[in-house]
């Protein structure tokens, strides 16, 4: 008892922690961008190319406009984004992983689909659904979304096998519960925290990939705010000597990534404290 | 000794010979579902000299009105001839642009995949070594940072530093101004491999330095390193001689494994540098509707990221004897 309290309480620490900054971090820009103008920062013509000051934290563009405001702006766009896409994924994981799980056939299809999809490359695969389905918003969505689930739907599959060929579940059957009463009971609360943690684990994949797409002009349109855009363009600044319109912004993106990378480490501990051990 | 290796073949070519149609179908499918019309796209600029005559005259010609599946089945056809189509962008046969950008994709990929895994190992050695102090944090937190950071960007930030900043390196293509690659002489090709491959490997090496860490770790607390550490081994000497040996098999076979991601890392670093290769022709290909060039592309992925699984379980065998048995 003593001995799981102590297990217990760092890994409870670091959750609180990393999903304070992780949440905290992604609210703030949300907001942010629901405050500022959607159309950006304004442009003029006696502040260009300026450098980071205090008046411009992270300097300005080539047309004056403050890259903080903009770096803000096209984050909020990466996380909806994102979050769209992981939503997505988890969803395609969560049918494929149950069906899997409670049918042969099933089982089979989703077998052949996972090896399908890791087939191609990561990019190359989220590239093609993009083109197909004619690039833009859509194409980023569905791109992203439809790529992610093959980790996850692995995980699910394995978690729910194991609880249906229990011991318990076999004596609730034999107690006479109804597969919903069993779903209910037993499958959902083991499932329930490995689907919160692979997507938050989905989201800043999700993202990386949704700024890449964005940066080799398939992804997010170039007049919506979006990092990959700011960093295809920031090219030409880059070799008249302006690292900030790169440098910022990409360490946003990275910031953002990072922490809900570690939440979602934190999450996946606490829902399956025997993973890592071995 | 050939046994395991005989059967390994056998079972991945069975897993070829359905993967494969099924795969081939469902790349064909993508392709269709794009809202570019093919004649359009071929046309490109002339458009204002194709009339509706030509362009029907067009789709006759292509089978372009043909139902899906007739149109997949002409494709199959084509594609057990070696006729891969022509690419419109580059105005030329498929199979030719692919053989003709393949080595410099491929060279990219390459030096990628060695400096990754020289430096994961290496890192994730020494992190091992130094458990739980200063340099084995700051690696660990490094390949935390290197994982969440979109390779693209430490493109950028590489050539602001190098090419921008220093003025050392070359910041884009494969040559310098002027110069195809095969005229300029090597020197000046390997200064304008630098940054592109060292972009590209930062695709894998931050998974693998935590990867070869836990194996190295895991055998340094073993009973096996206690005992040598009893009789008197130094402890630099148990983490690079035993413990490399204990690390390279799994960091090898998790490195080849992930040889796909490399693929689709070049296709970003290759944009970055205007390198070349294949990754740009994706690129160009996709915004420029060559449907042709890009699943010519999508299938010689394909292949190599299955050849390169096959190597993967191949090497972990032969490094781990154990794996044959299964």
């Amino acid at each position: 008892m003593i001995a799981a309290l102590t297990l217990a309480s760092p890994v409870r620490r670091d959750l609180l922690i990393r999903g304070g900054l992780a949440l905290g971090l992604v609210a703030v820009l949300l907001l942010a961008a629901l405050a500022l103008p959607p159309e950006g920062p304004p442009v003029s013509a006696l502040s260009r190319n300026l450098g980071p000051s205090l008046a411009h934290p992270f300097g300005t563009d080539s047309l004056g406009r403050d890259m903080a405001l903009r770096t803000a702006l096209a984050l909020a766009t990466s996380i909806k984004v994102g979050l769209f896409a992981a939503v997505l994924s988890t969803a395609v994981a969560v049918v494929f992983g149950l069906a899997a799980a409670s049918h042969r056939l099933a089982d089979r299809l989703v077998g052949v689909a996972t090896e399908l999809a890791l087939g191609l490359p990561h990019f190359v695969l989220i590239l093609l659904i993009a083109y197909a389905a004619g690039g833009g918003m859509a194409g980023v969505i569905l791109g992203v979304g439809l790529t992610h689930w093959p980790r996850l739907t692995r995980v699910l599959r394995l978690e729910a096998q194991t609880v249906a060929a229990s011991d318990y579940v076999a004596v609730s059957r034999g107690l006479g519960r109804g597969p919903v009463w069993i779903a209910r009971h037993h499958l959902a609360p083991h499932l329930l925290p490995q689907i919160v943690a692979g997507f938050v684990l989905i989201f800043p994949h999700a993202v990386l990939h949704e700024a890449g797409l964005s940066f080799v002009g398939l992804g997010i349109p170039p007049h919506l705010p979006s990092i990959g855009v700011i960093l295809a363009d920031s090219l030409r600044a880059l070799m008249a000597g302006h690292w900030w319109v790169a440098v910022f912004p990409g360490t946003g993106l990275m910031l953002v990534a990072l922490t809900v990378e570690r939440f979602g480490e934190a999450l996946r501990r606490a829902a399956d404290p025997t993973e890592g051990v071995a | 000794m050939t046994g395991w290796l005989g059967r390994l073949l056998v079972e991945r070519l069975i897993r070829l010979a359905w993967l494969l149609p099924l795969a081939m179908a469902g790349l064909f499918t993508l392709v269709s579902l794009a809202p570019v019309d093919p004649i359009t796209a071929y046309v490109g600029a002339r458009v204002a000299d194709v009339g509706p005559d030509q362009r029907a005259a067009i789709a006759q010609a292509w089978g372009l009105d043909a139902p899906a599946p007739e149109r997949f089945a002409l494709w199959l056809g084509h594609i057990a001839r070696g006729d891969l189509g022509s690419s419109i962008t580059f105005n030329a046969p498929v199979a030719e642009v692919l053989a003709d950008r393949a080595g410099a994709s491929l060279t990219l990929i390459a030096l990628a995949f060695v400096i990754s895994f020289a430096v994961g190992l290496g890192l994730g050695l020494t992190a091992a070594a130094t458990r739980g102090r200063w340099p084995d944090r700051a690696i660990r937190g490094f390949a935390v940072v290197l994982t969440a950071s979109p390779g693209f960007w430490v493109a950028l930030l590489l050539i602001a530093l190098f090419a921008v900043g220093l003025g050392w390196l070359p910041s884009c293509c494969a040559a310098p101004p002027g110069l195809t690659a095969d005229e300029a002489d090597l020197a000046a090709r390997l200064n304008h491999l630098i940054l592109p491959a060292a972009t590209l490997s930062v695709v894998g090496t931050g998974p693998l330095i935590l990867h070869s860490r836990a194996r190295a770790a895991a055998f340094l607390e073993s009973p096996a390193a206690r005992h040598l550490a009893a009789h008197g081994a130094r402890p630099g000497w148990l983490v690079w001689r035993p413990g490399l040996r204990h690390a390279l098999g799994p960091a090898l076979a998790v490195h080849l494994a992930g040889t796909g991601e490399l693929i689709g890392g070049s296709v970003l670093a290759e944009t970055v540098f205007a390198w070349p290769g294949l990754g740009q022709a994706t690129v160009r290909a996709a915004l420029g509707a060559d449907a042709p060039l890009l699943l010519g592309i999508a299938l010689a992925t394909l292949v190599v990221v299955f050849l390169g699984n096959l190597a993967a379980d191949i090497a972990a065998r032969l490094l781990d004897p154990r794996l044959r048995q299964a």
